[in-house]
C-alpha cells in the first residue's frame, strides 16, 4: 500500500510495542472501542498540563489567555477537519452519548420555542436497530417525556438498513431521524441520502452519529447536509473525556440551553438568565480543557497522515480480513461479507469444528491470554440489533490505522487454537 | 500461561458434559437469573425436603465459565444439607470476590477450587457467580 507507513505509524504508538505479562505481544484490535494514542497527543497534553494549564474563558491573566487560546485553537482544528461552516457550530461535550442527549434534550423541553424541537403525544422519532445504546436510550427517553412515539428502521440479514418502508417510516409526525453513520458491530457504512432526502421532504431533522466514521475517514458536514454530527474524542487517537456535537448554528441557536452552570450565560439574575452565544451556550462549567488540546494534537495527527490514506489502508486491512477469517470454518460474520459500504470493524461467532457454539467470552479470554490479542466481546453496546441476530453476543475485532495484515494473521492462529480449546 | 490456569480441565469438563442440566418437576422454587453484561442467562430450580437439598436443576446458556459453574454447583449442592450448602456458597462467593488472592478451603470446595483462577478477572467473576447467586436466591425463597 502506497501513501502510508504503518511500520513509522507505529512507532508514534508506544503502547503497540510493550509487552504483555507472560511474553506476549500486544496485538490490539479493539480500536473501535478505544484507539491507542500517539505521542503526539501525550506530548501536547503534557505540555499543557506542564507550562499552560489554567481554568478557560474566565481566567484574566497569562496562563488563562494561553489555556483559552489552546483551547480555542482546538475547536478551529476539529472544526476544519469536519469542514464545519463556522466554528461556534463544533460544541465540545464530554463524550458523544452527551452530544446526543444534548440534542434529545432539545425536543419537548419546555424552554423551547421552536416548532422543529416541539415534542408531543401523535409527533414521532425514528431511529435504527443497528444503534448503539446511546443513540438508542436518550430518544427513549424523549418519548417517554413527551408521549412521542420511538420508532426504527429493521436491518437485513445482510447487516444493512431496511429502508424498503422508509417512506411510511418517516413521514409527517417525524420530528428527527437519527442514525448511525457507521455500525460500531457491521461496520456498515449506512448511506444517508435517501433517508436524508424523504426527512426533508416531510420537515424533519437528521443526526448522524458519526462516532465510528469520523475517525476512519474524511467527513465534512457541509457535504453530508445533514443537521447535526456526534462523535468522541478517544476514538480518533485523542483521549477520552472529550466528545463533539457539531450542529448547523441555525438550529443550535434555536434550540434551548442544555445543561446550566458557569460559562454558559450572559447574564444572571436570581430569577432567570440569559445565554452565552454559540458555542459557550451549549458548554457548562470547566470544560475538559487538556482533553480539547489533546483532541486539537489528534487531528492535526490525523490529517498529517492524511483522511484517504488511512481510509485506504483500512480498505486493505478489512478486505484482508473478510477473507482470512472467513477461510475459518464455524466462523460466521456478522454483517457485510464484502468491501462494498462497509468500515475496519468485523464482528463474528465462532464454533467449534464439532459445531458447537464457542461464546464469545471465551473467545476473547483465550485470545488475550495466550496470544495477547485484544479483541472486543459481548454485545458492543448494541444489545437491540444482537436480539435481531438471535445471538447474546459476539466477537468484534476493530482495525485502525497502525494495524497490519500480520495482526490478522495472528488473529487468525488465535481463532484456530481457541476452536481446539473448546473442542 | 494465564489461560491454563483460568480453563482449567475440570471446567472445561464440567462445560463439555455438565452434571444434572435441564429442568425437572418437583420443584420449589424457580429463578431467572441474567449477567446483562453478557447476556448469560439461567433458569434454576430447587426441591428442598425435610432440610436437604432434593434436586437443583437447571437451563442456561452463556460461556463455559457460567456453564460449568452451574455443573460443579449441582455436584455440590444436590443431596446436601440446605446449611452446608449455603457454607459452600460463602466459601465459593469470597473466593472469586477475593481478586484471586484469598486461601480458599478446598475441603469444603471440592471441583469448584477450579475456579481459583476465575477470580483473577473481574470481567469473569460475575460469570462464575451467576448459578451459585441464583441458587441462593432460591433456596432463600423457598424457606
Amino acid at each position: 500500500m502506497s501513501g502510508l507507513d504503518v511500520e513509522r505509524i507505529r512507532k508514534d504508538f508506544p503502547v503497540l510495542s510493550r509487552e504483555l505479562p507472560g511474553g506476549r505481544p500486544l496485538i490490539y484490535l479493539d480500536s473501535g472501542n478505544s484507539s491507542q494514542k500517539p505521542v503526539q497527543v501525550i506530548e501536547a497534553m503534557r505540555e499543557h498540563l506542564t507550562m499552560h494549564y489554567s481554568n478557560v474563558g474566565r481566567a484574566h491573566h497569562a496562563l488563562g489567555a494561553e489555556s483559552t487560546e489552546a483551547y480555542e485553537d482546538a475547536r478551529d482544528k476539529v472544526a476544519a477537519f469536519v469542514g464545519a461552516p463556522s466554528r461556534d457550530e463544533v460544541i465540545f461535550t464530554k463524550n458523544a452519548s452527551e452530544a446526543i442527549n444534548l440534542v434529545a434534550y432539545a425536543f419537548g423541553n419546555p424552554l423551547n420555542t421552536d416548532e422543529r424541537f416541539r415534542l408531543a403525544p401523535g409527533d414521532e422519532i425514528v431511529i435504527t436497530e443497528m444503534e448503539h445504546h446511546s443513540n438508542i436510550v436518550p430518544w427513549q427517553f424523549a418519548a417517554q417525556r413527551s408521549g412521542a412515539t420511538l420508532r426504527w428502521f429493521g436491518v437485513t440479514d445482510e447487516g444493512r438498513l431496511d429502508l424498503s418502508n422508509l417512506d411510511e417510516l418517516v413521514n409527517e409526525r417525524t420530528k428527527i431521524v437519527a442514525f448511525a453513520h457507521q455500525s460500531n458491530v457491521l461496520g456498515t457504512v449506512n448511506s444517508i441520502s435517501p433517508i436524508l432526502a424523504r426527512a426533508r421532504q416531510v420537515g424533519a431533522l437528521v443526526l448522524l452519529d458519526s462516532s465510528q466514521a469520523v475517525p476512519h475517514k474524511k467527513v465534512d458536514v457541509a457535504e453530508l447536509g445533514v443537521d447535526f454530527i456526534a462523535f468522541t474524542g478517544h476514538k480518533m487517537v485523542g483521549p477520552s473525556g472529550i466528545g463533539v456535537l457539531w450542529g448547523k448554528s441555525e438550529l443550535l441557536n434555536a434550540m434551548p440551553p442544555f445543561l446550566g452552570g458557569g460559562e454558559m450565560i450572559e447574564a444572571v439574575w436570581m430569577d432567570h438568565s440569559t445565554y452565552a452565544p454559540l458555542p459557550h451556550k451549549f458548554e457548562a462549567g470547566t470544560p475538559p480543557i487538556v482533553e480539547a488540546v489533546g483532541l486539537g494534537a489528534a487531528v492535526d495527527y490525523l490529517s498529517e497522515i492524511g483522511m484517504p490514506e488511512i481510509k485506504a489502508w483500512e480498505q486493505h486491512l478489512t478486505g484482508y480480513a473478510l477473507e482470512a477469517l472467513q477461510e475459518i470454518s464455524g466462523l460466521q460474520v456478522i454483517g457485510p461479507r464484502t468491501l462494498v459500504a462497509r468500515g475496519g470493524t468485523v464482528s463474528f461467532t465462532l464454533k467449534t469444528s464439532g459445531g458447537m457454539d464457542i461464546h464469545p467470552h471465551d473467545v476473547g479470554q483465550v485470545l488475550d491470554d495466550v496470544f495477547g490479542i485484544a479483541v472486543r466481546v459481548g454485545h458492543h453496546c448494541a444489545r437491540p440489533l444482537h436480539l435481531r441476530f438471535g445471538i447474546p453476543a459476539t466477537t468484534r475485532a476493530s482495525l485502525y490505522l497502525y494495524n497490519t495484515t500480520d495482526e490478522i494473521d495472528a488473529l487468525v492462529r488465535g481463532l484456530r487454537h481457541v476452536q481446539k480449546v473448546f473442542e | 500461561m494465564i489461560t491454563e490456569s483460568m480453563y482449567q480441565e475440570l471446567i472445561l469438563e464440567h462445560y463439555k458434559h455438565p452434571q444434572g442440566r435441564g429442568l425437572r418437576e418437583p420443584y420449589d422454587t424457580e429463578v431467572h437469573h441474567v449477567n446483562p453484561t453478557c447476556g448469560d442467562e439461567i433458569t434454576l430450580r430447587v426441591k428442598v425436603e425435610s432440610g436437604k437439598v432434593a434436586d437443583v436443576s437447571y437451563e442456561g446458556q452463556g460461556c463455559s465459565i457460567s456453564q460449568a459453574a452451574a455443573s460443579v454447583l449441582h455436584e455440590l449442592t444436590a443431596g446436601a444439607t440446605v446449611t452446608e450448602s449455603l457454607t459452600v456458597v460463602d466459601e465459593f462467593t469470597r473466593l472469586m470476590q477475593g481478586r484471586g488472592k484469598v486461601e480458599a478451603d478446598e475441603e469444603v470446595l471440592g471441583d469448584a477450587i477450579a475456579f481459583a483462577g476465575v477470580a483473577k478477572f473481574p470481567a469473569r467473576v460475575k460469570c462464575a457467580l451467576l448459578a451459585w447467586m441464583a441458587y441462593k436466591d432460591a433456596v432463600v425463597r423457598s424457606s
